[in-house]
């Protein structure tokens, strides 16, 4: 029970606070349930992410495994209602109310300083996840280049071509399983 | 729950030719449920695009950048945010619920059987080694999608003088969310903070508008006062 309750408390935060998406959370919620809770190791957040990204749909679909793990089914989709609701009913009543502020040069204020925020948040989400699934002092020089190139070569081609990022991402899949299982 | 979504639609300025597109509650929920069942690799907001703007012709391209600019302003994830709003405007508040419902459902179920799937095999080098590639390709990917956003947004010394210290308190030293966005997001909009010349204009313009209003009113009753004497 008290875990259900710490479960829901830590994602509703979560959800508010969210701004510019997910990606921007994902500091503050790797520290939650990996030092505040123990829910997952380190490691095992990084793996959830990375399962999270072989699913259709909005990628931070993977704090149900989170739930999951910590309580079963229940946890599972207390956490998604707690991580989809609050912001979900913001973005609802905003939507009202937008219109009306249609031309205000405060509208365009808020967009405009929200914007280095939002990409200063989720350059964190990028930093804390690479931590541990690109650079990673634990990991033998070999894995951390591997995993470097990996990553390097993604962006690379995200920032040169349109290619859809799936594709992407299975082939990371396919030379991490290639070069990366003697180890 | 019928009149308040026929609200909702003449606030949201939908016209009567968008009104006969207008979908039934199934119909959101079944094209929803397909974008979320699809969607694989991120970038959800290129599929509803796709769906809602293209292909069912339920928004028009106007519209849909409106959602989406309401959608990556407030909290949350910028493609259920979309969805919230867009259900809304097509159906009140039974649409946006069918909508993100129907988005995040198949994910979200078929994440948690990878979940009971990594529980099993988690020990197998096989499947670490995999995840670990995958886990590399998907910090390219969200690296590549937040430098695109940077370079389309960052036009200023301001937004360098506000982008480092967030990335510093969250990313490096790991100060909660909450404190920093309520120091940082207040200075932020102060330093963008519109110039005495764009707030005069609008409220200018404001008053115009407001002006014609109150003339147009005018004008309408008038013509009615007419029209019930002449017939």
């Amino acid at each position: 029970m008290n875990k259900l309750v710490s479960l829901v408390n830590v994602f509703a935060l979560l959800s508010i606070l969210a701004v510019g998406g997910g990606t921007a959370v994902l500091p503050q919620m790797k520290h939650e349930a990996v030092i505040q809770h123990h829910w997952v190791t380190a490691e095992q957040f990084a793996d959830i992410y990375s399962l999270g990204q072989l699913a259709p749909g909005p990628n931070m679909n993977m704090v149900a495994i989170i739930g999951y793990k910590v309580a079963g089914l229940a946890g599972a989709i207390l956490v998604l209602i707690a991580f989809y609701l609050p912001s979900c009913t913001l973005a609802f009543a905003v939507g009202k109310v937008w219109d009306h502020f249609e031309g205000s040069p405060w509208r365009d204020a808020v967009q405009r300083g929200m914007a280095p925020i939002t990409i200063g948040l989720m350059l964190s989400g990028v930093y804390a996840i690479g931590r541990t699934a690109t650079f990673n002092l634990d990991h033998s020089a070999r894995h951390n280049l591997i995993t470097v190139a990996i990553s390097a070569l993604v962006t690379l081609t995200l920032l040169l071509r349109h290619v859809n990022p799936a594709l992407l991402i299975l082939i990371g899949g396919a030379v991490g399983w290639f070069a990366l299982r003697m180890m | 729950m019928v009149p308040s979504s026929e609200k909702s639609i003449g606030l949201a300025g939908v016209d009567a030719h968008q009104r006969s597109k207008r979908p039934t509650i199934p119909q959101l929920f079944g094209v929803f449920l397909y974008i979320g069942a699809t969607s694989f690799g991120g970038g959800v907001v290129a599929y509803l695009r796709e769906h809602l703007v293209e292909r069912q012709k339920w928004l028009d391209p106007d519209h849909f950048l409106a959602s989406l600019e309401i959608g990556e302003t407030v909290p949350g994830l910028i493609s259920t945010n979309v969805a919230v709003i867009v259900g809304g405007r097509l159906r009140g508040v039974l649409g946006s619920v069918a909508a993100v419902l129907g988005m995040t459902f198949p994910g979200a179920l078929g994440v948690l059987l990878l979940g009971l799937l990594y529980a099993r095999f988690r020990g197998n080098p096989e499947v670490g080694a995999t995840l670990s590639g995958i886990g590399a390709a998907a910090v390219g990917l969200i690296f590549a999608v937040t430098l695109q956003i940077g370079f389309r947004e960052m036009k200023h010394w301001r937004d360098v003088a506000i982008l480092v210290p967030t990335f510093i308190l969250v990313g490096i030293i790991h100060v909660s969310l909450l404190p920093v966005l309520v120091v940082l997001a207040p200075i932020a909009v102060q330093l963008n903070h519109p110039s005495k010349k764009e707030l005069s204009a609008y409220h200018a313009q404001q008053a115009t508008y407001h002006a014609q209003l109150a003339e147009h009113h005018q004008e309408v009753s008038t013509r009615h006062a007419g029209g019930e004497m002449g017939s």
